[in-house]
């Protein structure tokens, strides 16, 4: 019996094989339970996957790689609560692919920073941080006034279709259009984007409506971050207790 | 198998191994450390029964203490509620002016409220409510839209033109974007603006068109007007800057500066005592 493992030891077909069949119990209990468990992700009212503009902007987060100094995730602990609102639910990233919860906060957490600031301080603050924020450490993004590249944008749904993403026909084949529809607010082409993407911020966000810019993407991104939810209904259905 | 050698230096057996002489002890774990392990295990089979562990076919086993981070932060800050309770409860119920009068109340709003200001203002109006282009000083007496407690509550529980029905909502004209004026006479207006703020009465010209385009707003003196969020012409105190160019730029494209509102975000009581943090700042009216 004490010398049991050394058969094992000695095989490495079976060393391999009972190693596998380890390493998979773990995997299949702490994984697999939550692609079936009711409770991961939360019922939520108001959840949609992101307008194609704010899905450019999203890409360009990612680009610039925000998500290294900057979190979107407010854990449930009371002084993150107390700062930036109510706690990040698992139904808040459900559209994302691949989520951006980032795990460092050099700067402050983004979840819920849409509506936090106005289009013009996000504008202002990405080209030179220190003219809003004297004491800012993050870096300056003066390039992104330069006109954004959307012309794939349709394909970009199609693939987070592919990845479950409900995005259905008309949203795949109208992506470019409903792209540029996103900065000309009272037009039937943005009351169109809104019946498909409802609370869709519809406005043009950096502050020249002569060029869609990457910074018009990008702060349309920023500007839904946490506002699709409507954390205090949830709050008082009393289920986040569970 | 052969039977294990036992080294005869430390009376441990050996692998049986041998390269170029040396031969490889087989010593056993450490007593202390197999004990450890063992504790360990057992402790994984208690929590497994008093925590949240075993994923089921539609939940989760919940363990006998039912802990559950959610309502560990529930409880957090109902705990901090019932904390100020004594004091926030009576701020959310008193209206917003009459809590300077109360010193008990003023100090703790004070103190509440420059801890809420550093969290949620700061970031536009400064650490030290100096402000920057575009995002007023709160430590002047100037106050485009009102400086009373009352004024001052309305603009943060509503923001200005942030879309809310309630919020305060006006634009300056981009009067040469509009055709409204010529380039040549929005030069002539920036000259009248600076020849206001020095105290001039300016050209007499200049003096007629600004009655005719601006004095709607801002007054036939200059002197502002707070229920359209017109600033007063008459100080040297700048919202975009003194320069001749920014001010062009104002009458050109116009400006429409956005505040949010914190209606949904902050309670009662935290906006009271935001708003009364900012009327002591040293300029509220």
């Amino acid at each position: 019996m004490a010398n049991a493992h050394a058969r094992i030891e000695r095989s490495s077909f079976l060393l391999v094989v009972l190693t596998l069949i380890v390493v998979s119990i773990g995997g299949l209990v702490e994984v697999a339970p939550l692609f079936y468990l009711e409770g991961t992700i939360e019922k939520v009212e108001g959840m949609r996957p992101y307008t194609p503009l704010e899905l450019a902007g999203r890409e360009i987060y990612k680009r610039e790689g925000c998500v290294g100094c900057h979190s979107q995730m407010i854990r449930a602990l009371r002084d993150e609560v107390d700062r930036y609102g109510h706690y990040s639910l698992a139904a808040e990233s459900m559209y994302d692919r691949p989520f951006l919860w980032g795990s460092k906060r050099t700067g402050p957490d983004l979840a819920r920073v849409g509506g936090r600031y106005s289009d013009e301080w996000h504008a202002e603050h990405m080209v030179d941080p220190r003219a809003v924020v004297p004491q800012s450490i993050m870096p300056a993004y003066p390039f992104l006034t330069r006109p954004l590249d959307y012309r794939r944008i349709g394909a970009h749904l199609a693939a987070n279709r592919t990845l479950g993403v409900p995005y259905d026909e008309a949203m795949v084949a109208g992506a470019v259009a409903d792209l540029e529809a996103q900065l000309q607010p009272e037009t039937p082409a943005a009351a169109a984007l809104l019946r498909r993407y409802p609370k869709a911020v519809v406005r043009d966000f950096d502050g020249n409506p002569a060029v869609i810019s990457e910074l018009d993407a990008l702060i349309a991104y920023l500007q839904v971050l946490g506002t699709l939810v409507d954390v205090n209904a949830f709050r008082a259905s009393g289920a986040e207790q569970r | 198998m052969t039977r294990p050698e036992i080294d005869k230096f430390t009376g441990t057996e050996t692998t049986g191994h041998e390269w170029d002489g040396i031969r490889e002890l087989n010593t056993p774990l450490p007593r202390w450390w197999l004990w450890t392990y063992v504790a360990c295990c057992i402790w994984a089979f208690g929590y497994w029964v008093a925590m949240p562990a075993w994923p089921l076919v539609s939940s989760y086993t919940h363990g006998v203490l039912g802990y559950s981070q959610r309502a560990v932060v529930a409880a957090d800050l109902a705990a901090a509620r019932l904390d100020r309770a004594p004091q926030t409860e009576r701020l959310a119920a008193m209206p917003v002016g009459a809590i300077e009068a109360n010193p008990e109340l003023f100090g703790f709003a004070l103190a509440a409220g420059r801890s809420a200001y550093l969290v949620n203002c700061a970031q536009c109006h400064g650490t030290g409510a100096a402000g920057a282009r575009g995002y007023p000083n709160l430590n002047d007496d100037d106050w485009i839209w009102g400086g009373t407690p009352e004024a001052i509550e309305q603009t943060i529980r509503f923001g200005i033109r942030s879309g809310h029905p309630q919020a305060r909502d006006s634009a300056m004209p981009g009067f040469v974007a509009d055709g409204q004026l010529t380039e040549l006479q929005a030069r002539q207006m920036a000259n009248h603006v600076l020849d206001l703020a020095q105290g001039n009465a300016g050209q007499p010209a200049s003096a007629k068109l600004y009655a005719e385009t601006c004095a709607a707003c801002h007054g036939d003196q200059g002197q502002g007007d707070p229920k359209v969020g017109a600033p007063r012409l008459t100080d040297r105190i700048w919202l975009y800057g003194d320069t001749r160019e920014s001010i062009l730029a104002t009458l050109t494209n116009g400006r429409r500066g956005v505040m949010p509102g914190w209606q949904d975000r902050l309670d009662d009581a935290t906006i009271k005592q935001l708003a009364v943090y900012i009327h002591s700042l040293g300029g509220g009216k």
